[in-house]
């Protein structure tokens, strides 16, 4: 043999297929001299067949409905409208749609803007979790909170131990929205605090805080749409904020960077 | 030439496959599809026309599992060669040797994992394979010789010695 000396890449393609036939004679002639490598690259052809017997029957399996193409860009949002669809109605039996504009029937969902603007699976349970407490609590006539703006300091106090961190409910009057309170939620694995706000017209918003927020990566801005509600929801450290009001994303987005604003530079 | 949504369409039990030996479990595969999917199907004016839509799908669906895979719901440890392992027992029964390759593959950190699937699963060339997971050919072939040699160590329950191989 007077040719070049075979590597281990070409050792690979010769298992993959993919070695050029004029090179396969050295091969085998390194091979037949060499039953240890012989053994190693049957063992590594044995894999692929292994791994097609393994999966290929995937092939052949009915593919489920959520996985096939949409007609139109709206099918985008379908998962999520499902879900979040079946636990807003579930809550809305007993909040009753007030914050919905009057002369509304039937939840709206997913207008053209929000239908691009999916978010990702990970953090979402932030957004959905804030907009189910909106809901619940905005409605809320005699007790939409547990303690009054009017106890600010009690407020801040009380929340800011139960979440182990200093939680202070930014100052949104020059947006045109007074704070009505807080109160304390159950999260997924801890409390989270609820605060309330309000404008001028009865129009309630809240920013939902939770501290259980390390697992997940910060994130910017994100926009979900659970049924009537908007909700702008971002994540910073362990924390992560959701504002939610059945308002315009545009109104919404308004609110949200000045929240975020104070929240990074507290005066 | 087909309609763009028609090759998508034909693509998604490839998709499905390759996700499910990627992912393992099958409701997070198809999880894993379906945001391909959708992803696909947004930018689906990106695509150039002409060229490889599988090979598109397969990027798209790389990027996607990267994404899921820093987000994780819950706190993962990455593997990686230095990460201890337990071993699969080997087993005469093709059944069972069927399954052990599962498990085997379970173990493969998933940059490797991946290139190993691309080349079984899809028969890739090399170069596509690179260019799919946006990483050099000589990157593609040292792991695919580190993924074989894991996976046959594994298999045959001996601990993986990173065993030093030239590739060139």
């Amino acid at each position: 043999m007077n040719s070049q000396p075979v590597t281990e890449a070409e050792l690979h393609a010769y298992v993959d297929g993919k070695l050029p036939a004029a090179r396969c004679a050295d091969v085998d002639a390194y091979l037949a001299q060499r039953p240890d490598e012989q053994e190693r690259l049957r063992a590594y052809s044995a894999q692929n067949v292994e791994l097609r017997a393994l999966f290929d029957p995937v092939l052949d399996e009915t593919v489920p409905g959520r996985l096939n193409v949409p007609k139109n860009s709206r099918w985008q949002w379908q998962r999520q409208r499902l879900v979040a669809g079946f636990a807003i109605a579930l809550v809305s039996g007993s909040a009753g749609w007030l914050l919905h504009g009057p002369g509304d029937g039937a939840p709206q969902f997913a207008q053209d803007d929000a239908i691009r603007a999916r978010p990702v699976l990970y953090a979402s349970g932030l957004a959905h979790q804030a907009a189910i407490a909106h809901v619940v609590y905005s409605p809320e006539v005699r007790r939409p909170v547990e303690i009054g703006a009017d106890q600010e300091e009690q407020l801040v106090a009380w929340l800011s131990k139960r979440l182990g961190s200093t939680i202070r409910p930014p100052r949104l009057g020059k947006l045109g929205y007074e704070l009505i309170g807080g109160r304390l939620l159950p999260g997924a694995q801890g409390a989270v605090a609820q605060f309330m706000y309000h404008d001028a017209s009865g129009q309630r918003l809240t920013l939902y805080v939770s501290t259980d927020q390390s697992h997940n990566k910060d994130t910017g801005f994100r926009f979900a749409q659970e049924g009537p509600v908007n909700v702008f929801y971002w994540i910073d450290g362990k924390f992560g904020y959701a504002l939610s009001a059945g308002i315009t994303k545009g109104e919404l987005a308004r609110v949200a960077s000045a929240v975020y604003e104070q929240l990074e530079n507290p005066s | 030439m087909r309609e763009p949504r028609d090759q998508l369409l034909a693509c998604i039990p490839r998709l499905r496959r390759y996700a499910r030996a990627l992912v393992g479990e099958r409701a997070g595969a198809d999880d894993l599809v379906q945001d391909t999917v959708e992803r696909g199907w947004a930018r689906l004016a990106s695509w150039r026309g002409g060229s490889d839509m599988r090979a598109w799908l397969f990027s798209i669906m790389h990027n996607v599992h990267i994404d899921q895979v820093r987000r994780p719901l819950v706190p993962t440890e990455s593997l990686s060669e230095a990460t201890a392992m337990p071993t699969a027992p080997g087993s005469p029964s093709t059944g069972l040797e069927l399954r052990d390759m599962e498990t085997a593959l379970r173990q493969l950190p998933d940059e490797q994992r991946e290139i190993l699937l691309l080349l079984a699963l899809e028969e890739m060339s090399y170069d596509e394979v690179a260019h799919t997971l946006g990483v050099p050919v000589g990157t593609v072939m040292s792991r695919l010789s580190r993924a074989r040699e894991k996976l046959r160590a594994n298999m045959e329950g001996r601990p993986y010695a990173a065993a030093l191989k030239v590739v060139k």
